[in-house]
This record gives structure tokens, sequence and C-alpha cells, in this order.
């Protein structure tokens, strides 16, 4: 009878007008500045660079490489190389940026820096409430903005960050093997053969060499 | 633009040939003088920035024209500037309701060429989300769909109360609600774990009490009924023409769907069903769409029940120094809104040399004219909402 | 006492005229009374618009205004001071006058309509014979407002809103006038006070409210309806229409005179949900006899704020119909049905008292109903369909 479908439809948004008052699984606004939801572990926001240790400067892990800034989709990273090298958290003399910026207005999010980065050296935020009150510079951030500790990384994605530091740790240690090897063999080299003294000398370089490219 | 020169513009409009099925075009009653109304593009029923010209006669739509490129952001050109996995994040932002499809549409066409094979594990991932995608797709259109018919948009609320927790799953597993940049060539990017897959199992488990109460709600409702059926009718054969795909061409009757003529992914492993319209109006777009979201549950639940385990990202593929080898290949999926393909050429750089993208959306709205002729104004925001498109799909 | 509190405010109108000479008296009393109107509902559209937000909120499944006041119970206020300080901008070739006079036209018209209802025992501001006629004629005058906002604004959209507007309007009036008729019928008089008496009797504790005989319960249906259609209220806000005419006759308003016309659309809304109660729902009186020591205005406007929350519950549900369906189902059903309804109430005078009246005019009425509305309407334009599936 005509009206009959008018009357279903009224019963059911007068259950939902009942239902929001007893059911969390309707309601489900979550009134954001006085209430928060869980954070989500996986979240991404914007990118920042992890240092270890204490001092942001001396324990970043940026090698300045850009690879992250020629793969950026939106083109928001600016990085200049630093002239001279500084020795990084393995004691390795490296470049560092003396420059990076990322302008977080023109960042998407897309965490393809991320991926692209061979030294773990810039990872995904959860912080989202940036605004600010200067619309030029206010979101243009520069290294000291950008560097947190891997304390905050661990406290974030404490799942990822526990793979990188494993995937790190591993990493160390073979090349600490492979320091050690390779100056243990090294001086096997130069205790037999110490007489021709030309040889020894190309042999010391050698090792030297293949720690700087790991 | 003046109104002569919209006037010449529909004059020329005229004299097109008549093998395409295009209706005739109608003449206002006597020399009745026509009212042209520009819908948009600041309106509120244009879903984002899209015009349409229209020539009344009274309320009748005697002439429509359709004006879009708002929204161009220049996508294919910008892929073909940056390396191939640069451009995956910008396929989010093409249809940015349904982000996990377009992943999957270009990682698909990418796969195609250069030959990558895909874990099994990361197959089913991408049905998963691929389904869970149409499933919010569809019911947010439904409820645009009525929000435009004026139900002060309960059924969206009803929709969006869904998709939020649709939303929240792909935010744990990927990162991000919308913009998910969660496919890659040769898998996906991280692993599901296995309290992601129960969380699924539950959203998916709650799915068909919501397609029950929208059905409650909406199929049965005589206004509904009146305002849908018999309008904007699009038939089979010019559906077929214009190149219409998804839900729209299903509801014209034409059995048509890439999950089961590609089987691509592991879709020919489940049970699932196509749908089918006799009437080609409106009201059978609504429910074309409201049945596949009960056949994209019985998917989700065999692939849920299903999954192997394993790896989700195949050992040989690359992320850095990623140059496939010059060829072309066109990657399509069945999106929610219809065929989503990418076509490329690669010439060996690290760079795609020629991108494209076909778009349901854009497709789809080219009838939009031949189904509004001689509709009333109010219809014609009913078809335009039928078709279901996303801007950033149709401009790119 | 309980007398006290029913006329408190006859009494308090008096004890304040009271301190004026006696020539004076009359107009002041009719100033008081105006100025009480021009308070309360103004106030009661402040509440109306709150429950409309809250309400609409909760059957869609968010919490609603909350954030000023408790509840968000002084968001009518915020939203008052914020329409009040936007700039009122009139379109460049607009007619200026009439484009001013629009929104002013449809508030006074719309209050003036109040001016005959009775609001509780005692309590109507003009006691009028034909109150019913004078009722029916200034609610007739809110379509030249609509007209007036739409053409003068000189723009398409208004245009067409405008258009829409009127010819619902005038469409409805006739079935509205039409489901109010049998209610004169029965009572032998236009005057409301004489059909709230006429209603405000009991059996076995029970009142004999018109809605409650068949033909005064289809009659109040199809009122309602009119009535919603007269309000251009979901499903028949089509003058508005949002997502086809972005909004309708008043998309050129902004500032106090949109203000104006928000409170002319819900002052209309009370004022004409104040006369069905009149007309169907018993008045001022009280739902069951032993409950004649609430006062009369309280009942009254419950009565009112009652059917405001079915209009909102309808607006949270229903989708809106199209120009030509609305009109047909103004003339291929309402009316008829409501002329049909004539005759019912016709016969139910003159079958005399017994319970063979109410067997019959159900029946009749049940029927009519099932035959114009299934066959007429239903059958013959939509259907619930079956699909095919392709495996």
């Amino acid at each position: 009878m005509l009206g009959e479908g008018i009357l279903k439809g009224l019963a059911e948004t007068a259950k939902n007008f009942v239902g929001s008052f007893v059911s969390a699984e309707r309601l489900t606004t979550v009134q954001y500045p006085e209430q928060r939801i869980a954070p989500i572990e996986a979240t991404r926001d914007f990118p920042f660079l992890v240092y270890d240790g204490a001092d942001w400067e001396a324990g970043m892990r940026c090698v300045a490489c850009q690879i992250c800034e020629k793969e950026c989709p939106p083109k928001c990273i600016y990085i200049v190389k630093s002239i001279d090298k500084k020795p990084d958290a393995l004691g390795k003399p490296q470049f560092y940026p003396a420059r990076f910026d990322i302008d977080i207005s023109v960042c998407m999010s897309c965490q393809i820096c991320v991926e692209v980065c061979p030294f773990e050296a810039i990872k995904m935020d959860t912080e989202f409430e940036l605004s600010r009150t200067d619309r030029f510079g206010g979101l243009l951030f520069d290294r000291e903005e950008l560097a947190k500790s891997n304390e905050h990384y661990h406290k974030i994605h404490p799942t990822e960050a526990a793979q990188v530091d494993a995937r790190l740790a591993g990493e160390k240690a073979k090349s600490d093997a492979k320091a050690k090897g390779a100056a243990l063999a090294a001086a096997a080299k130069a205790a037999a053969a110490a007489k021709p003294a030309v040889s020894t000398e190309n042999a010391a370089a050698k090792p030297e060499g293949a720690e700087i490219k790991p | 633009m003046t109104a002569t020169h919209k006037l010449v513009a529909f004059e020329s409009d005229k004299t097109r040939p008549d093998d395409w099925n295009r209706p005739q075009v109608i003449e206002p009653d006597g020399d009745a003088e026509l009212l042209e109304v520009a819908m948009g593009p600041h309106h509120p029923s244009t879903h984002g920035v899209f015009r349409m010209d229209v020539a009344l006669d009274g309320e009748r739509v005697i002439r429509l024209k359709p004006v879009f490129g708002y929204l161009h952001r220049n996508h294919e050109k910008i892929a073909e500037g940056i390396s191939y996995l640069g451009s995956m994040p910008f396929t989010d932002r093409l249809d940015y309701v349904c982000p996990l499809t377009n992943n999957w549409a270009y990682a698909l066409a990418v796969e195609k060429l250069t030959g990558q094979a895909v874990p099994e594990r990361a197959e089913y991932l991408r049905v998963i989300l691929g389904e869970l995608t149409r499933v919010q797709n569809h019911a947010s259109s439904i409820g645009f769909l009525i929000q435009e018919m004026g139900a002060s948009g309960t059924p969206l609320m009803y929709a969006f109360r869904e998709r939020e927790k649709i939303l929240d799953l792909f935010e744990e597993l990927t990162g991000a609600r919308m913009m998910c940049n969660y496919m890659r060539f040769g898998g996906c990017r991280v692993d599901a774990t296995a309290g992601w897959l129960a969380a699924t199992r539950k959203v998916v488990e709650g799915l068909p009490g919501f397609t029950e109460e929208i059905e409650r709600l909406l199929c049965s409702n005589e206004i509904l009924m009146a305002r849908t059926q018999g309008v904007g009718i699009l038939r089979p054969d010019l559906a077929v023409n214009a190149g219409v795909t998804g839900p729209m061409l299903r509801a014209s009757g034409v059995n048509y769907d890439i999950r089961k003529v590609d089987g691509y992914g592991v879709y020919n492993r489940f049970n699932f069903r196509v749908p089918l319209g006799d009437h080609w109006d409106v009201y059978d777009r609504f429910m074309i769409r409201l049945l596949e979201m009960r056949e994209s549950i019985k998917i989700l639940e065999q692939a849920l029940k299903d999954i192997p385990a394993g790896p989700v990202m195949d050992s040989k593929a690359k992320i850095r120094g990623f140059r496939p080898k010059p060829g072309e290949a066109y990657g399509r999926i069945e999106s929610p809104k219809g065929e989503l393909g990418f076509y490329l050429i690669s010439d060996g750089g690290p760079n795609p040399y020629r991108y494209r993208v076909r778009p349901p959306s854009l497709m789809n709205l080219t009838v939009l004219e031949d189904m509004a002729i001689g509709q009333n104004v109010a219809d014609v925001v009913l078809i335009f909402g039928s078709v279901d498109i996303v801007l950033g799909e149709v401009d790119r | 006492m309980i007398e006290t509190i029913d006329q408190i405010f006859v009494l308090l109108k008096h004890w304040l005229v009271g301190f004026l000479p006696a020539g004076l008296q009359p107009v002041a009393s009719v100033l008081v009374s105006v100025v009480a109107i021009i308070a309360v509902f103004p106030s009661l559209f402040a509440i109306a618009v709150w429950m409309e937000r809250k309400g609409l909120g909760r059957m869609q499944n968010r919490i609603g205004p909350n954030r000023v006041g408790p509840f968000g119970l002084f968001q009518p206020i915020a939203d008052g001071i914020k329409s009040l300080t936007k700039e009122d901008i009139v379109p460049l070739r607009a007619d200026a006058v009439v484009h001013f006079m629009a929104p002013v036209v449809l508030v006074v018209v719309v209050f003036m309509g109040i001016a005959v209802l009775p609001m509780g025992r005692n309590m109507t501001l003009v006691h009028m014979d034909s109150g019913l006629l004078f009722f029916f004629a200034m609610g007739a005058s809110t379509e030249l407002s609509v007209f007036m906002a739409g053409w003068s604004s000189r723009n398409k959209y208004s245009l067409l809103g405008a258009m829409r507007g009127v010819a619902q309007m005038i469409s409805y009036e006739v079935p509205l006038l039409m489901s109010s008729v049998a209610v004169v019928m029965m009572t032998g008089s236009l005057s409301l006070g004489k059909i709230v008496e006429a209603q405000n009797q009991y059996t076995w504790g029970l009142p004999h409210w018109y809605i409650f005989t068949p033909w005064g319960l289809a009659a109040f249906l199809m009122y309602a309806i009119a009535a919603t259609a007269e309000t251009n209220r979901s499903p028949f806000d089509l003058p508005e229409g949002e997502s086809e005419l972005v909004a309708g006759y008043f998309t050129e308003y902004s500032g106090f005179k949109f203000a104006l016309f928000f409170l002319g659309e819900y002052v209309g809304m009370l004022s004409i949900s104040g006369l069905g109660t009149t007309l169907f729902l018993g008045g001022w009186s009280a739902p069951f006899s032993f409950l004649g020591w609430v006062p009369s205005w309280f009942w009254f406007f419950s009565k009112v704020m009652l059917s405001i929350c079915v209009f909102i519950w309808i607006r949270g549900t229903l989708p809106r119909l199209r120009q030509d369906q609305l009109m047909n189902f103004a003339w291929k059903f309402v009316l008829p049905f409501t002329l049909f309804d004539l005759l019912v109430a016709a016969l139910w005078r003159f079958m005399g008292d017994g319970w063979a009246r109410w067997v019959v005019c159900s029946v009749i009425l049940l029927l009519a109903y099932a035959l114009m509305g299934g066959v007429g309407m239903y059958r013959k334009h939509f259907r619930v369909r079956s699909y095919r599936y392709a495996e």
C-alpha cells in the first residue's frame, strides 16, 4: 500500500535516533580536542630525520646522499651536501647535510623518501597538529626542526623501529667483522710480507677503501 | 563565454551524425525562450568543480553541455617526468574515494610491463583491499545520490559511518586513511598482521547489517522509486558504444565485469555473481551498486578465509634503480567506478616514456547529455549523481 | 489555584493593563498580547532550530551542535548574532525595494496568522467568528513573499525556485482548506475557539478529538501532507531544493534578510502546526480527563512542539519529490481523497451514534485509500524490482 516504504524508512531513522544514544557502534564521532583516538602504529604524517645519541647534529644518520630529494614526487625536499666530512655513529667519516629543508605544506606524506633511503635516516612522524601562524616560513622545516631522536622513533613506531635497529645492528656487526677481518688480514699480510716494503702500503690501503663503501 | 557563443556550440551539436544513437535534439515547445543556466562550477550538486551548461524550457532540459577540466593537475605529464615508483602516490589522488584500486591498476600495469610476479599473499591482500574499497565507494555513492535527492544526508551519514570503519582498517595497514600509497610493483609494501586480519573479519561481519539497513531505509521508499524509476535511461547499445563501464554498464544490462572477463589477480578463485539491470535507469544503477556491495562482502569473506601465509613482496622486486626494458603495457582492473586502465610505454629509462590513464569516471560522464535531455532539471542532478564520478579522476 | 496557573498569562495581562486609564485599555491589551506573541514564537523558533539540528544529528548518528552552551542550546543565539553581523548583499540589478520587502512581508503575514489561534483557555488575541478563514487568507499571502523574493533577485535559480514555490503552495492550499472543511462541517463554526470547545469533551476519560474518528484521522493525514507542502518542508522542499537550485528563492539573500526568511519559515511551521492542533488534536484540551489540572497553554504548546518533532523526523528520512510528481500527488491523490473524506464526514454525521458508523466509515476510507493510493498512484508508476545475476 502507498506509504509502506516511507513508514519502513521512518522506523529505520527512529531506530538510529535511539541507537545513537545507547550504542557507541552507531555514534562514531570522536570529539577531537577533548577526546582522541588511540594512536595507530602505522600512521604516517610528515617525515623527520633520525639521530642516534643525545646530540642531534652529531648523531644524525643522514649522509646527504640526496636520493630522497631526487625521488620525492612533489619535490619538497631541499638538501645541500656538506663540503667536509664528520664521523657518523659508527665512527666513519661521512658527509652530512649542511641544509636539509622539507616544505611540509608541499609534502604529501607518501613515504617514498623513507622507502628509498638506504641509511634508515628519514622516517615518518605521527605529529599532525602542525598549524602555524607564519604563513610563509612556518611550515618550511629545517634540519633542527626535522631532527628527532631514535627514542622518539621507538615511541611512535615500536615494531618498525625495532626491526630497523636490528638491521642496523646487523650491518654494524658485519662491517665491524669485516673491518676486523680486513685489519687481521692486513696485519697477517704485513707480517708475511714484511720484507718487500712497497707492497705493504698497497695492502694496507685496500681495506681502508672498502670500509668507506659499505 | 557569451550567450551567442554557447548557442553556436549547441548548433554544431545538432549536425553530428546519428550513428552513435545520440538522442534527437529536442525542440522547445512553440517559440519559448530558453533559460540558460550554468550549473556549476560552484554548485552544491556537482561533486566538486564541474559545470553543466543547461538550456531549459520551463524545467525541461533541452540541451546540456558538460564542461570539465577545472581540476586538471597534469597527472600524466608529471608521471612522465618522475620515476615509476614516484607516480604511485599520485595515483591515490586520481579517484580519491578509492585510492587502493588506483594503486592496484598502476601496479598491475607496471608488473605487466616488467613481467614481475606477485606473491600469493599479496594478491589476496589486494583483493581484500580492493573489495573493501568497492564497498565503501558504493556506500558513499549511494549516500551522495540520495543526498542529491534531498534526504538531508541521512543515508550518506550511515554510509560514512561504515566507511569510517573501513578507513580505520586502511590506516592501520597502510598508514593513511585515503592516500594509502600501499601497493608496489611485485607485491604490497607491508604485510598485514594477524590482528589486522581479525579486525577486518569483524568489520566484514558487520557489513551485511549495513546493506540491510540501507535496503530497509530506501529500497521500497515510494518517493525514491518515483524519483528514480524511468529516469535517465541509458540504452545498452549507446553504453557500449560510448565506452561506459562498471556499474553503469551493468545497470544497462550488459554483462561485463573485468573481474570475470580478465580474471586478474586471483579473482577466478572466488565465487561471486554479477547483478544486471533490466530497466537501465537511475534506480537500476542504485540497486546494482547495492547488490554489488553484497557480492563484494561475499568475496571478502572467502578471501579472508583462504588467505595464505608467505611474503608480500617478490624477492626480485626492485625499489631503487627501477628501469623496465623498452616495451608497452596496458593494465586494467574493475575499479568501483568502471574499467580503470593504465597504459605505459617504457624506453628503458627510469621514467615512463608515455603514461596514460583510462579513467572510468570520464568515460561514463560522456553519456550525461544523452541521459539528461528531455528530463526535468531536478533529474539532471540525479542522473549526474548516478554516474558516480570523482572530479579528480575526470580531470586528472 | 489550578485556575490561576491556567489563566496566569491572562491575569498578568489584566493586571498590567489595569494601570492604564480605561480608554486606553483595549488598545493596550492588544499591544501586550502582540508583544507576547512576538516574544514567544521567535523563542520557540530558536528551540525548534536547536531541536531540528540535534534531532537530525542523532538520526544521522551524529552529535549535532554541542559547543555553544550546555548541549549546544545557545547555538541559535550564536547563529542569530552571526547573521546580524553578516554583510547584507543586494545584487546589482535586483529590484532593491521588492528584494527588501519580501522577507518582511513573509514575517508579518506569518505572525498575523497566529493572532487567531487559541493558545489556551481564553488565550486568543483576536476572537474572530471566521478565524479559520482569516488564517488561510494570511497563509496564502506567504506565496506573495516567495514570488517577490524570487522575482526581484534577478537570479535564475531564484526565479525557478519561486515558480516552483508558487505553483506548489497554491496547489496545496486547496487540500489544506478542504481537509479543514470537514472539521467546520462537524462543528458548524469557523471560529477556532468553538472548534476547540467542541473537542474538549471526554467519554470514559478519553477526549473527543477529531483525530480519533475515521474521517478525522484521514483529514488530519491529508492536512499534515498539505501543511508540509505549504511550509516548504521536506519532502516537499522543492522551492529550496538545495541540490538543484542552490537555495531556491532565497539564493540571493544574506545576513539578516536570510535570517528573516528562516524565521518566517519556522514560525509558519509553528503556526500551521498550531492550526492542525486546534482543528484535529483538541487544541489546548488535555489528552485525558484526569490531566485536566495541567494548564491549557502547556498542552497547546507541547502538541505544537510534538508536531515539529514529526516534521523533523520526516525531514531526516525522506528524499524530495519532483515538481510534476508533487503536482500529481496534490491533484490526483490528496485533493480527491479530501473531497471523498468530506462525504464520509457527512455520512458520519447522519449515521448517528453507535458502533455501526465507525465500521462503515473506516471501511469506506480504507478502501478509498487502497484504491486511490494503491492503484492510482503506486502501481502505475513504480514498483520494487527484482534483479537477475550473471554467474
